[in-house]
């Protein structure tokens, strides 16, 4: 299967699905995954050190940095300022710039705070940061993201975590023809005929976290993900034939058997 | 001479480090972060960066996440 490649800010990825490496069972479960997903970029979160815990070793001890490129969220912050700083550190602890800008303006939702999220992405473009935004599927947000310098949206498809699918394929649809940066969608889809839908729509990767965590075979639906992924990137670069009303014979209407 | 680390009160000798703080709690240098007083020690500072009494320091890593 000969599918393009998706390039972030001028690094190639086979890929198109991005994972998450939270809410697993055991670190086990989740290398398993993630190999099962066939995903190159990973997202972690930047947390305090346990001090009484240390010693017992920690996530990135199972993970092959060769393999995958970390890509460090800001998960939790509700302020520009707090996510910066989020970033700043990332950027020390890790080894790329790459950050998942993430500004949430509320608990119950987990939406984006879209103004804090242009503030900061300001500040971190400006700090040479390559930065993919978490955002609302928001046409006109989206093109603002794209001028400030992201090297990617990440639209929402429907509250984190919720499992819910591309509520709106349509604003998906108007963002892919508004910006020439990749779209990547992020959060909300539950199973893998969700991924397919997207990538169908155009989208150039998805990224999830708990639609593969949460499932009851994780490993399995992280297999179903790159599956539904690869398909639906298929099927868009195929190019789908136009729905119509009435049907179209697939047989041929000439030379019947007659009377 | 008493510092702060990760909003825990800590106790080190005067004149510690950046390097001998992270040995003494047993976190590999490589990996974390290490922010004092709300700016970041760049890791090459980490061997001649003494700490200050009052001192307020964050040590980050990457955890799982989304």
């Amino acid at each position: 299967m000969a599918q393009g490649r998706l390039t972030i800010a001028g690094r190639e990825f086979n890929s198109r699905l991005m994972v998450g490496t939270g809410k697993y069972a055991s670190n086990e479960q989740m290398v398993a995954a993630l190999e099962a997903s066939g995903a190159e970029i990973i997202t972690v979160a930047v947390r305090r050190v346990n001090l009484a815990e240390m010693g017992k070793g920690c996530m990135l001890d199972y993970i092959d940095p060769k393999k995958y490129a970390l890509l460090p969220n800001t998960a939790g912050c509700y302020s520009a300022d707090e996510a910066i700083r989020t970033c700043r550190l990332a950027r020390e602890a890790g080894i790329s710039d790459m950050v998942k800008l993430e500004v949430l303006g509320d608990e119950k939702t987990l939406f984006p705070d879209n103004e804090e999220t242009l503030k900061a992405a300001k500040v971190l473009v400006a700090e040479g940061f390559t930065v993919l935004p978490y955002c609302s599927d928001d046409v006109i947000l989206c093109k603002k993201l794209e001028q400030l310098g992201c090297a990617a949206v990440m639209p929402l498809a429907a509250p984190i975590g919720s499992g819910l699918g591309i509520r709106n394929p349509y604003n998906i649809k108007l963002i892919m023809e508004a910006v020439k940066v990749p779209v990547i969608v992020d959060a909300g889809v539950g199973t893998a005929s969700d991924a397919a839908v997207a990538m169908e729509l155009g989208c150039d990767g998805i990224l999830m976290n708990t639609a593969i965590a949460g499932a009851k075979d994780p490993v399995a639906m992280a297999r179903a993900m790159r599956l539904g992924v690869e398909a639906g990137r298929l099927a868009y670069e195929a190019g789908r034939i136009p729905k119509k009303l009435y049907a179209t014979a697939s047989s041929p209407l000439t030379d019947l058997i007659g009377s | 001479m008493n510092i702060t680390v990760n909003g825990e009160p800590h106790q080190v000798a005067d004149s510690t480090t950046v390097k001998q703080l992270l040995e003494e709690v047993q976190i590999p240098l490589t990996r974390v972060a290490v922010e004092i007083n709300l700016e970041i020690a760049p890791k090459a500072t980490y061997a001649e960066r003494t700490l200050q009494d009052g001192d307020r320091i964050e040590i980050v890593h990457f955890v799982g996440g989304g």
